[in-house]
């Protein structure tokens, strides 16, 4: 039996395929916590979180809050644009603060990719990784296959599309990482100027034809396309990506008959996919943010703990 | 205790002995097969005796050992009784006191409590009770999930040694013991057979 080292959470990519079911397993005892009439427990009491969001959130910093005060840390959330990140701190700094706050836990959320890992490197205290630039987001992957492997047992073998805008996302690769390490089939969906070259070295396929895709995949992870990151001529309209892109009945109707829908959130309503899908049967989208919390809690928990034994 | 109880037997578990390493010394058998199951029969009678019947009565295991224990407990209360006793399980460890200070990480399992524990009398269930500290996190966490008319503590061995105030109402077998000594108990369902062993630690 493994037992978890890391004082951090930084991405999928650091894991063994061990650990990360490890981490699945104890979210899955967590997950009876959020049932009870009394939704706390006292294995972190006296710790203290930190949420560090340096771009918007409400999904992942609620969840990451509502799973530390079910375990009965204390939480504090810094908004960017309130502090003194706006008078020029840098994030180093920022982050040697809090630990000289005495927090244990820093939840980190930034724009560049490896800001996470650098805070990490720095301090002595936790860091968990909440989105940093087009890298990684971790434990929205763990939720992900976490919510798969409640649908379908195992992982291994599973046909998983991801569809969307593969180049500029973090929930992407997490997913990658995650769902490769444990023996699934990924292929990724998208029009081309939003696959990444040589993406296919991560042992993902590749293809352009979502209707291909669905008739032999088990779910479909569905990206938000981030139009904010319109980069000019080649970036498709809206109505152009619904048109191929887009999950819709229709199509749902020629895949198979049980498939999976997900979404990490926020939705964009007819573009990503139609209102009937992501409201309809085959959609998990909200059970994913409830297991969010279960996930949550066990990173929180686990992270925790190894710092404590390396007393 | 007679003499012929302590059945002394060789045991090193394979593993280890396939590493080289030899903690233990030899073992002697305190309880066996029957023996234990002559116990639980004698502590479901107990209970339905102090409870005057099986009515408004649950029984919840502490994992990993004492789950089982409780599922027997409850079986043997239908052979009494005729009644179908409410079961479930609880995992202790986000309620442990030396969670800070754990050696070695400890496993987080479920807890399956299906059931309202409002106004039943619990009848609390675990293999060994050593020093009372695994009882008082139990308790601090059945509180969380209502308020039980009653909590009664059931455990198959009592070894003796408390650093808290409390005692068990049903005992299956008081073993004297140094704490140099460990207690092991082996269930069919976890270990393949039923047995409690004693021995010397070294």
């Amino acid at each position: 039996m493994i037992s978890w080292t890391k004082k951090d959470l930084l991405g999928l990519e650091y894991l063994t395929p061990e650990e990360i079911t490890l981490i699945l397993d104890t979210a899955e005892s967590f997950k009876e916590v959020s049932t009870r009439e009394i939704k706390k427990v006292p294995a972190l009491r006296g710790k203290t979180a930190v949420n560090l969001f340096y771009e918007p959130s409400t999904r992942t910093r609620v969840s990451f809050e509502v799973a530390a005060k079910r375990l009965s840390a204390d939480v504090i959330n810094i908004a960017t644009e309130t502090s003194s990140v706006k008078k020029g701190e840098t994030l180093i700094d920022t982050g040697k603060n809090i630990q000289a706050l005495k927090a244990d836990i820093i939840i980190v959320r930034h724009n560049c990719s490896g800001a996470a890992n650098m805070l990490a490197r720095t301090l002595d205290i936790s860091v968990i990784n909440a989105g940093d630039g087009w890298h990684e987001h971790p434990t929205q992957a763990l939720l992900d296959i976490f919510t798969l492997k409640e649908r379908f047992g195992v992982i291994k073998g599973l046909n998983v599309a991801i569809v969307g805008d593969i180049a500029h996302s973090r929930v992407a690769r997490s997913n990658i990482w995650g769902l490769t390490k444990l023996g699934a089939k990924v292929t990724l969906c998208a029009p081309e100027m939003l696959l990444p070259p040589e993406i296919e070295l991560t042992g993902a396929k590749t293809s352009h034809n979502l209707d291909e895709v669905l008739k032999n995949t088990d779910a479909v992870n569905v990206l938000r396309m981030q139009f904010e990151r319109d980069e000019g001529a080649a970036f498709p309209s809206q109505l152009d990506y619904y048109k191929k892109f887009g999950i819709t009945e229709e199509r749902l109707a020629k895949a198979k008959k049980d498939i999976v829908v997900m979404h990490p959130g926020p939705i964009n309503r007819g573009v990503e996919m139609s209102s009937e899908v992501a409201d309809g049967a085959n959609s998990v989208i909200l059970e994913q943010v409830t297991n969010g919390i279960a996930v949550r809690m066990a990173v929180l928990f686990l992270v925790s703990q190894a710092k404590d034994a390396k007393k | 205790m007679k003499n012929d109880e302590y059945r002394v037997t060789k045991y090193e578990p394979l593993a280890n002995k396939a590493r080289g390493i030899f903690l233990m010394k030899e073992k002697a058998k305190i309880l066996d097969t029957e023996g234990i199951q002559r116990a639980i029969m004698r502590i479901a009678h107990e209970i339905i005796e102090k409870n005057k019947g099986g009515l408004g009565l649950c029984v919840v295991g502490i994992r990993n050992r004492g789950v089982y224990i409780a599922q027997r407990i409850a079986a043997c209360i239908k052979q009494i009784e005729g009644i179908d006793v409410a079961t479930g399980a609880l995992d202790i460890t986000l309620y442990r006191d030396d969670l800070a200070l754990a050696t070695g990480q400890p496993r987080v399992r479920k807890t399956e409590i299906d059931f309202d524990i409002n106004d039943q009398n619990l009848v609390l269930v675990d293999d060994v009770l050593y020093t009372g500290r695994t009882i008082r996190a139990a308790l601090d966490a059945l509180i969380d999930f209502g308020r039980p008319k009653s909590i009664q503590l059931a455990v198959l061995v009592d070894r003796g040694h408390r650093e808290l105030p409390i005692r068990a109402d049903f005992v299956g077998k008081n073993i004297p013991t140094s704490k140099k000594e460990s207690v092991e108990v082996h269930l069919q369902e976890s270990d393949g057979c039923d047995e409690v062993l004693i021995a010397e630690k070294e």
